[in-house]
């Protein structure tokens, strides 16, 4: 649990994000999440295409256009708050206190420059290092995250490292003042699963080795349940269930995470083991203001899950230990021996 | 071959070959060598049942699949489609074959003209075979198509984009089967859709499959669908079938050190699974297919090589147990535990590459690699 690990490096307090659209209602990509992560913690944010869980990253390390967008909330990384910060400031603690690793390697690196370049910027930008010094720790810093032979490498440009590489050099980047906080936005999914397994592998050993905090966004359930420690399941800009990875998938409480471990194919499951999908799409999600944002595509959903019939929107509630929920009908699970799997319950 | 006496195969590929050229040289289009996307591959696909093909980026799986179906010419070897070679076919022979053959992309947005409704796409395929018998009857077909991939027939008038992502697949597949045929060959058809919305479309082509009596080759790299539609599965590695099987024979016991590798790198959506399982990390990338390792290709990555055969003897795929096909010289011995794996330092070190990754090839290749299906970006 996060508490042990002493005190949180972000604190994040009912972030909002509101996109303005020319003629037409604001966006609210993200509206009111609260997360807090301890060092040496990782944390998954889940969830489908335009839940908000990338805006919520981007929206945490300052980096949204400021025209037609709206912040609001409050972000504390070690107690200083971000959200109003000058643009200054926040460049001082972006790649030094906090940094990010972004899905697609390839149009995250500077094509016309030579990856050493990118790499000792950040060290002659936040570490008062001259340039020899900086290339030293950057030969260091590509060798630690597994980049062979990494004098050769800093005079390379980026088309000529394969994806995993590039992954590798991105994260090496990140790494170079040891940030705080490393903020990894489905760092593997343009990856193959070996390549992806070798990626994972040093995420998992760098939080050890470093105790630096990673927030780890992703869409892929198999990923969090080998890699974060709490997880963080978002719907249509909000969090609607928070558990330990343990809790979550042996009892996943709201039906959204109960739809999705019930939809994906498992790879020890047999042929023709069914698939269970939740109906329609993201896209038939309804305002928070009218009721439970999932309540059209759920089964267990009932009159009350509608503002209008209930009078309050649903609320984001403690739900046991570490657990928090939103939810009204939430699915029930009968007491189960720890080590069951969440599949039978839930199909 | 794999065919069980008394069934049929629809389709059966022999010694199947697509070298793409590389081009270099100053002034002429001089050929300075190839790339073996595919190198070699035999398979056949019973009449009514699944093959699934899966392997990594750039292993020749989805130039296979264009292969099949003439979308790429192939270099050599024979490609028999109910008993015809498709590789000798040509003009209004071969068009007429592909009525019988058709395929459903990877990105359904892509694969549909924005300009086209979806009335006038899913009738274009009945109109250019002269099929569906005139207007009223191509209409009711129509209807009839949208109805058995669970679209409302409000959808006729709509354009590609009014629709979600699994919406655009449905409508790809609406237009696969239009033209009734026997065999569909599915590129990473759910590659590009959210979890929820994969395990409809999953349930959707195995629902057709089960009333319109379609034989399917799903191209993906996700292991686990594979495993969840198909009945036999092959393993593809730089441009070669390296094992074939039954699925659940295949993910019960994987016989060749690719598959037991490529098996323990999928997460699994379940902690106590994922902490308990043994993973076997590779040493290094894919080798670029413009210049193969010699031998077994996966030699230069493989925790089982050995000193002798592995480097200079290429495998050939050979049938371990009825039905298991794998090119691997140590594969009785790795089954049986005689041999014990190295670790991926281990190989690292006696190939002389990285532990968690090797150089990129020469830059064209890795081009090549890189663009060749990689996974839509979902966010």
């Amino acid at each position: 649990m996060s508490s042990v690990l002493g005190a949180p490096v972000l604190e994040v307090q009912d972030l909002a994000v509101t996109f303005d659209r020319k003629g037409e209602q604001p966006t609210k990509a993200v509206d009111g999440v609260s997360l807090t992560v301890a060092p040496g913690e990782t944390v998954g944010l889940v969830g489908e295409s335009g839940c908000g869980k990338s805006v919520t990253s981007l929206a945490i390390m300052g980096l949204l256009p400021q025209r037609g967008v709206s912040v609001r909330g409050s972000v504390q990384l070690e107690g200083q708050e971000l959200i109003g910060s000058s643009d200054k400031t926040l460049r001082k603690l972006r790649g030094a206190h906090m940094a990010m690793v972004f899905q697609d390697p390839l149009s995250s690196l500077n094509p016309t420059v030579q990856i050493g370049t990118q790499v000792t910027e950040v060290l002659l930008e936040h570490r008062e290092m001259n340039k020899k010094q900086a290339e030293a720790e950057a030969v260091e810093l590509l060798d630690r995250v597994g980049i062979p032979d990494p004098r050769r490498r800093l005079r390379e440009y980026a088309h000529q490292l394969s994806g995993g590489m590039r992954q590798r050099a991105l994260i090496a980047m990140a790494l170079a003042c040891s940030p705080r906080l490393l903020i990894a936005d489905e760092p593997t999914t343009a990856l193959d699963v070996t390549i992806q397994a070798q990626i994972l592998e040093l995420l998992k050993e760098l939080v050890v080795d470093t105790g630096t905090a990673l927030v780890m966004i992703t869409h892929d359930l198999g990923v969090v349940a080998g890699l974060c420690d709490r997880v963080h399941v978002m719907y249509a800009g909000k969090i609607i269930e928070t558990a330990d990875r343990h809790e979550l998938f042996a009892r996943p409480r709201q039906p959204y995470t109960g739809g999705l471990l019930a939809s994906v194919p498992r790879l020890d499951a047999g042929r023709g083991a069914p698939l269970t999908p939740i109906r329609g799409s993201a896209r038939d999600a309804i305002p928070w203001e009218q009721g439970c944002a999932f309540a059209p595509r759920c089964d267990n959903a009932q009159d009350d899950c509608l503002t209008e019939v209930s009078g309050s929107i649903v609320p984001l509630e403690y739900d046991g230990p570490g657990r928090e929920l939103r939810c009204r009908h939430p699915l029930e699970h009968p007491p189960t021996p720890s080590g069951a799997t969440a599949l039978g319950a839930v199909r | 071959m794999t065919a069980v006496p008394g069934t049929e195969a629809l389709l059966r590929v022999q010694g199947l070959q697509v070298h793409f050229p590389i081009k270099g040289g100053l002034f002429f289009d001089k050929t300075v060598g190839h790339v073996r996307a595919v190198d070699g591959v035999d398979l056949a696909i019973e009449r009514g049942s699944t093959y699934g093909l899966v392997g990594e980026s750039g292993c020749g799986k989805s130039t296979l699949g264009r292969a099949i179906l003439r979308l790429v010419e192939p270099t050599a070897g024979e490609v028999l489609f109910d008993g015809t070679d498709v590789a000798s076919l040509n003009g209004e022979p071969l068009r007429r074959m592909r009525r019988r053959m058709q395929m459903v992309f990877q990105d359904p947005l892509g694969s549909l003209d924005p300009r086209q409704s979806v009335e006038s796409l899913l009738s274009e395929p009945l109109r250019a075979h002269g099929l569906g018998g005139g207007t009223r009857g191509i209409a009711e077909k129509i209807r009839g198509l949208l109805d058995a991939v669970g679209l409302p027939s409000a959808a006729l008038r709509r354009y590609p984009h009014e629709f979600s992502g699994g919406q655009r697949q449905r409508i790809g597949i609406a237009r696969a089967i239009a033209l009734e045929p026997d065999l569909l060959i599915a590129d990473e058809p759910v590659s590009a859709l959210d979890v929820s919305v994969q395990a409809q479309v999953l349930n959707l082509l195995e629902e057709l499959q089960e009333q319109l009596g379609l034989t399917y080759l799903v191209i993906a790299h996700d292991l686990a669908v594979v495993r969840h539609i198909s009945d036999v599965v092959g393993v593809m590695y730089l441009g070669s079938l390296v094992e074939q099987a039954p699925a659940d024979d295949l993910y019960e016991e994987p016989l060749h050190p690719y598959t037991r590798a490529l098996m323990s790198a999928v997460p699994v959506p379940d902690p106590v699974v994922e902490e308990n399982r043994e993973r076997i990390l590779l040493a290094g990338d894919l080798p670029s297919p413009a210049n193969p390792p010699g031998g077994c290709r996966f030699h230069t990555r493989c925790p089982w090589r050995q000193e002798t055969r592995c480097d200079d003897e290429v495998p050939v795929l050979r049938e371990l147990a009825p039905g298991r096909l794998v090119s691997c010289h140590w594969a009785e011995e790795i089954r049986d535990g005689l041999l014990q794996p190295k670790s991926a330092e281990e190989v690292a070190a006696i190939m002389g590459v990285s532990v968690r990754g090797a150089g990129a090839e020469a830059i064209e290749t890795d081009a090549l690699v890189q663009g060749i299906d990689q996974p839509i970006e979902r966010t």
